[in-house]
């Protein structure tokens, strides 16, 4: 495959760096990155990645278009309210970038589909906001050897790694789900929107660099910022040999859904 | 004693002290929201009252954080 003279000169300021180049946007265009939930997370990050000429942008989520997610949701307009976001979000991205290759699945990512989903993307997009969508999209990707990004936000709070096949996963830093009665999410605690866009597009920058194979990823580490202060902190993390998903016996050999809140139940 | 607590050095006025009495001396409202790490090991919640901090140490709380995709919608369904 070869870049055509149009593509040339709208992916030309890629090109022009070093690191990337006509191939690295080979790559980026031959690039299959599946974006979990099209909400705070997932728009910033499908959004920048269908700019950067992803070829194929999947995106899952069973949801609609509410009033409540415009202060953030930023793929969505005020026009898209009671649409299925994956609509929105799949015209969005063909309007900015007709070269992407578009792949919707209006339904909640699930043990039932989760790895046959997987199978078709390179690299995930962790946009979901309950824990036990987290914790299934890690043991998920464990078990399927695939890389993905988390990330998580409350209030003026972010935080988000990128696992790889050896690496730390989630569940070596967070066990298990926190109790049911205490999650806030952020209906009930909020959220400063653009926070929503400062995590998002670090997701979607660690998803280029991983499809292009520059740079060191957010691996073995866990990236935490605060807004009001505007401190970033990246604090090391370990593999953890007794990770019930990933370490050397594993306890989670199957797919399933960690119950959590009423109020995030599907 | 002196430790570095989420990346900053705090004096404890103890020569030694437990992960649980730690986080109450931090006023951390929900512990059960919190992973711990001390000098980069994660620590199990079962060793929380066992496991003690002593100087020098590097203690790290990591909070759980969703977010991202409302529930707002979720919620009035």
């Amino acid at each position: 495959m070869d870049l055509t003279e149009e593509q040339i000169q709208r992916y030309s300021r890629h090109i022009l760096l070093k690191d990337v180049g006509y191939e690295g946007q080979l790559k980026i265009a031959n690039g299959k990155v599946l974006i979990i939930g099209a909400g705070g997370l997932g728009a910033p990050a499908a959004l920048y990645l269908a700019a950067a000429g992803v070829g194929t942008i999947g995106i899952i989520d069973a949801d609609v278009v509410d009033i409540t997610n415009l202060q953030r949701q930023v793929i969505h307009h005020t026009s898209d309210i009671g649409i299925p976001k994956v609509h929105s979000a799949a015209q969005k991205i063909k309007e900015i970038n007709p070269d992407v290759h578009v792949r919707t699945y209006h339904e909640w990512f699930s043990p039932e589909n989760a790895l046959k989903i997987l199978a078709d993307y390179d690299f995930v997009i962790d946009g979901t906001d309950n824990f036990p969508a987290k914790f299934l999209i890690n043991d998920a990707c464990v078990m399927a050897k695939k890389a993905f990004s988390h990330g998580g936000i409350l209030r003026f709070d972010g935080q988000t790694f990128t696992y790889v096949p050896g690496s730390a996963c989630y569940r070596c830093i967070f066990p298990t789900p926190p109790p049911k009665d205490l999650v806030p999410t952020c209906s009930q605690a909020g959220v400063l929107g653009s926070i929503a866009g400062m995590l998002g597009t670090i997701q979607a920058t660690e998803a280029l660099k991983y499809i292009i194979g520059i740079g060191d990823l957010l691996t073995n580490r866990l990236l935490i910022f605060n807004a009001l202060s505007m401190q970033f902190r990246t604090v090391p993390v370990k593999k953890n040999d007794n990770c019930a998903v990933c370490g050397s016996s594993p306890a989670i050999t199957q797919l399933v859904l960690e119950k959590q809140n009423a109020c995030e139940l599907r | 004693m002196n430790i570095k607590l989420n990346g900053e050095q705090r004096v404890i006025a103890a020569n030694q002290i437990s992960i649980n009495e730690l986080l109450a001396y931090e006023n951390v409202s929900q512990p059960e929201m919190v992973s711990v790490q001390k000098n980069g090991e994660f620590v199990n919640r079962s060793d929380f009252e066992s496991i003690l901090v002593i100087d020098g140490d590097e203690v790290d709380f990591l909070y759980f954080m969703g977010g991202g995709q409302n529930s707002e919608s979720k919620m009035s369904k």
